[in-house]
């Protein structure tokens, strides 16, 4: 049905995954069936890793989110007279970063910016980009090239290029940096929105409504939607460590959160020159940002395979 | 063929052409005026006036733009803010030192990563291909910063034998055996991503191409595992080498982090200089250099996959 | 349950008039989409089809049935020419003229391809049920009326109303099909091939609820086809299509038996029979047909009739009559003083 295309269209950001190919055969069979989503939890709870990244993230997240409850310490109260104390000192389980504050504290709380700087931009990119790549997919034509060449544009520069260079235009901060990753994922996302809308689109039922008289706006909400979102949000979850990753990452060269905010990429960044002093307390804001990525890709990769019913 | 070469030079001018005007644009879209790095607070009217005049600046925008890059298409990229030397000399630089370390970084990733795939696609459902299956999650996984950073911890400060940071002892990459060091951990730290993408990619090839029914076929006619080797390399090479070629391409332009944990000069370093002190004319310059050279790499990338493969050429 | 008069055969006249019916289709090639030539899909074609008939329409793949179903359906805009329902144009303004949403409820289409047919997350009553929900039924009605058609069609609607169309067999699926075609109480159904890709024990039984349904209903059929077999056995007139244009059009045994266009004749001789007395040695149609893109003037089949003469280069049969008024042929044999060795001479004027 379609041409094989060259590997860099089919490759998201840092080549994950390769975006979904919408078979109608194999994949949204199994969507309709009846108590399929059951169907795919029971597969989930049975694939023991993605049970288990599933419970870290969700204990990270509480942390997060109940920090002020949790956390043992104010993340920005620190002396100076205690700074870089090492990891399992008295009194501060994670020891203490450059000016005296409580690590575990501040890596309690770096997780709430570190976790919604990276997840908003996806969420972001999946709305808008989504909304692209249908409208495309289903306008077809010259509509359909003009909005694919503009995306084309940006996905022209590599990503973390792209990103630093807006975030770095714009100036240093937390809004201006999820912009810019906003601006960097929608074009993938809307890619592959476009490339299963126009799958889809060529199937018979399609046609079939068109042929019944349903207007535009009655096809896309009925026929189209329900076999796009699908794909679609499955290639998004797959973004979610990268965006994560970049969001620490422009933090980390200054241009995201600016201190004394508490976020893992930051953090890292005012902790390096402390690598000779204490590189245990050095390292682990990245640790953690490893480790959230790392639970993020194991669950996407758990739901896909979850959701790819051949077997 | 020729006539497909042709027709890819030419859908690539528009976007090369728009990727310079969101290069040029990029800086307009920052809040601030671009001279007040330079200027002191109390500077007056005229020394303003004369300064935007010097640097073009009271011309209207598309007037700024077609004059920038008809100077950039000469390679003249104009005169950095901040050290008042060219920009071309500073990037020709900083490109020449990313370059090393993006070659050194693909060295060690592509051929790792053709490794670890092949040998998982063929032992697909060992042990052996889950491991490297973990493996390659973990290293797409990897915040490459930070590994950079542990690298560093645990190869300068534990153990002292490699360098923490630069390029060398004469502040550019040169090829002796001095420097050599001093590109180790760099290299293996952006090499991480790459061998990671690459191994998934081969590996999901390998595989697929060793299940298809023609290598059935072929073995059934009493064809070695050395011959079925050689078909699964010409079948898996179009989209291996495609990946490769645009992972490359991800390390010239994104090389920016890496470089700044091991204060590497090279082009993402001097971004990072020219973001932080302002300084347009570098900014401009060496986004368009990073911009452009990966639009290049991606045609090249697929009219070599276009070469290799024939089902796209008929297309 | 219908709303309109049932349109039986008793009563003869055309519900359906196509009249220079026309589409081509641009190939662009080259750097900048250059014109590389035209695909001729359809060629300038005109014909009636009587209301509460079973018009076959066969060819080969590639000769226009299709993109003429679709013309008719109005899924793609022609080139050229006139589509009349009941005597108003399709598409054109009233009084004279049929808006496209009224069309879509007097006309409907079954396609080949059972499953991807039908919208793999919607249950068998939704898809049913979607075209009048469209048109403004409220949704229960909808709904009853899609239970009603399943059961009409033969599919138990306790059992199969909620299901989903992957957990069904190929045959019950274009029943399906063919209920959701009839929800809509159309008055002409064209069946694309609707039969092409089932089993042949399958066939016979959505053929034969195909025919009861027609009677029931009174609907008109314009069934397309590549078996000849089965068009022969569902249809009243038949249409020889080849290459975009009309070779032969005339009643079911005209075609079948004595027929006159050399095309028909080698389609017909192509048919493996049962009888093994009957083998054929020699194929009937040799060549490959010629490309429809940009074709040469003069007859399409010339390249492939063993007929053919100078004259056949020339122009572009026109289609005569041969035998009946109601069955007509595009071939020079047929026209006389046409110049063919074969045709008749000039007409002798009566005495």
């Amino acid at each position: 049905m379609s041409m094989p295309s060259p590997a860099t269209n089919e490759l998201d950001l840092r080549g994950t995954a390769p975006a979904p190919v919408f078979d109608p055969a194999k994949a949204l069979v199994a969507q309709a069936t009846r108590g399929y989503w059951r169907t795919v939890l029971a597969r989930l709870l049975r694939d023991k890793v993605t049970v288990a990244c599933a419970l870290l993230l969700l204990a990270i997240v509480l942390l997060a989110v109940f920090a002020p409850l949790l956390a043992p310490a104010d993340p920005f109260k620190g002396s100076i007279m205690q700074r870089l104390l090492p990891i399992g000192s008295e009194g501060f389980l994670l020891g203490t970063d450059e000016l005296g504050r409580d690590m575990l504290t501040r890596l309690i709380y770096g997780g709430r910016l570190s976790l919604v700087m990276g997840i908003t931009p996806v969420i972001n990119a999946l709305l808008i980009g989504a909304f692209l790549g249908i409208v495309g997919g289903f306008m077809g034509g010259t509509v359909n090239t003009l909005i694919m060449r503009t995306i084309d544009v940006f996905y022209a520069f590599p990503s973390v290029l792209l990103a630093v260079a807006i975030s770095g235009a714009l100036g240093a901060g937390i809004f201006n940096a999820m912009v810019a990753l906003t601006v960097v994922f929608i074009p993938p996302v809307a890619r592959v929105a476009e490339s299963v809308t126009t799958q889809v689109m060529s199937l018979d039922f399609v046609e079939a409504a068109r042929a019944s008289g349903a207007s535009n706006f009655t096809i896309i909400r009925v026929h189209i939607l329900g076999n796009v979102l699908g794909p679609v949000f499955i290639y998004a979850t797959s973004l979610i460590s990268v965006s994560m990753i970049l969001a620490s990452g422009l933090s980390f060269l200054g241009l995201g959160t600016k201190p004394p905010e508490p976020e893992w990429g930051l953090m890292l960044n005012t902790l390096r020159t402390a690598i000779y002093l204490n590189p245990g307390v050095a390292a682990l804001p990245g640790a953690m940002i490893f480790m959230v990525s790392i639970c993020f890709n194991m669950m996407s990769d758990g739901l896909r395979a979850a959701m790819d019913v051949t077997q | 063929m020729f006539f497909y070469l042709l027709k890819r030079l030419a859908l690539v001018i528009p976007i090369a052409l728009s990727v310079t005007v969101v290069c040029f644009s990029l800086v307009y879209i920052a809040p601030g005026d671009p001279l007040s790095t330079i200027l002191p607070s109390d500077a007056s009217i005229e020394l303003i006036a004369t300064l935007k005049k010097e640097y073009g600046l009271d011309k209207p925008i598309p007037v700024q733009y077609a004059m920038w890059l008809s100077r950039a298409v000469q390679g003249d990229l104009g005169t950095s803010i901040a050290t008042g030397r060219p920009v071309n000399a500073e990037l020709g630089r900083a490109i020449f030192n990313t370059l090393i370390l993006a070659l050194f970084g693909s060295l060690i990733g592509f051929s790792l990563g053709l490794a670890f795939g092949t040998i998982a696609g063929y032992r697909q459902g060992t042990w052996i291909d889950k491991s490297v299956t973990a493996l390659a999650v973990t290293g797409v996984s990897v915040p490459h910063y930070w590994l950079g950073m542990v690298l560093v911890i645990v190869f300068s400060v534990y153990y002292n034998v490699l360098p923490a940071m630069g390029a060398g002892p004469s502040g550019d990459w040169m090829w002796d055996a001095e420097h050599l060091k001093y590109v180790v951990l760099p290299a293996i730290t952006i090499s991480v991503i790459p061998t990671a993408i690459v191994t998934r990619t081969v590996r999901a090839l390998v595989a697929d191409i060793l299940g298809r029914e023609f290598v059935t076929a072929l073995r059934a006619r009493g064809l070695t595992d050395r011959g079925v080797f050689w078909h699964v390399v010409k079948n898996a090479a179009p989209t291996s080498l495609a990946v490769m070629g645009v992972q490359l391409g991800y390390l010239m332009g994104g090389s920016i982090l890496v470089e700044t944990v091991f204060s590497w000069p090279g082009s993402g370093f001097l971004l990072n200089t020219a973001i932080f002190q302002r300084d347009i004319p570098l900014l401009q310059g060496t986004i368009l250099a990073l911009a452009l050279f990966f639009v290049g790499l991606n045609l090249i990338v697929d009219l070599v996959q276009t070469a290799l493969d024939p089902r796209i050429r008929r297309a | 349950m219908s709303t309109h008069a049932r349109d039986t055969n008793d009563n003869p006249r055309p519900i359906l008039e196509v009249r220079e019916l026309r589409k081509y289709f641009p190939l662009s090639s080259g750097i900048f989409n250059q014109r590389a030539g035209t695909v001729h899909a359809v060629d300038d074609i005109s014909f009636s089809v009587m209301a509460g008939e079973t018009l076959g329409i066969v060819g080969e793949s590639g000769c226009g049935k299709s993109t003429t179903a679709r013309l008719l359906m109005r899924l793609i805009e022609p080139d050229a020419g006139r589509v009349l329902l009941d005597g108003k144009g399709i598409a054109e303004p009233a009084p004279t003229g049929m808006a496209i949403g009224e069309v879509r409820r007097q006309m409907q289409m079954v396609f080949q391809d059972s499953f991807a047919s039908l919208n793999p997350r919607l249950t068998i009553e939704d898809s049913i049920a979607f075209g009048p929900v469209v048109h403004g039924l409220p949704r229960r009605q909808a709904k009853a009326r899609a239970r009603e058609l399943l059961a009409r069609v033969g599919l138990a609607p306790e059992r199969y109303a909620a299901r989903y169309p992957h957990e069904l067999s190929g045959g019950q699926r274009q029943r399906i099909n063919i209920a959701r075609a009839l929800a809509l109480e159309p008055r002409v159904v064209i069946l694309d091939e609707a039969v092409s890709a089932l089993d042949k024990s399958v066939e016979a039984q959505v053929l034969n609820l195909l025919l009861d349904l027609k009677q029931e209903f009174g609907l008109t059929y314009l069934f397309i086809s590549h078996d000849l077999n089965v068009v022969r056995y569902v249809s009243d007139r038949v249409m020889v299509m080849y290459l975009g244009k009309i070779a032969e059009i005339g009643p079911v045994e005209a075609i079948f038996g004595g027929t006159a266009h050399p095309y028909t004749k080698a389609l017909l001789s192509a048919m493996p029979s049962m009888d093994p007395a009957r083998r054929t040695q020699k194929p009937p149609l040799t060549g490959d047909p010629p490309s429809p893109i940009d074709p040469a003037p003069g007859c399409r089949f010339r390249t492939r009739c063993p007929y053919a003469e100078d004259v056949c280069a020339r122009l572009d049969p026109q289609l005569v009559t041969a035998g009946s008024p109601d069955h007509r042929v595009a071939c020079e044999i047929l026209r006389p003083a046409s110049g063919h060795s074969l045709a008749a001479p000039a007409i002798a004027h009566a005495a």
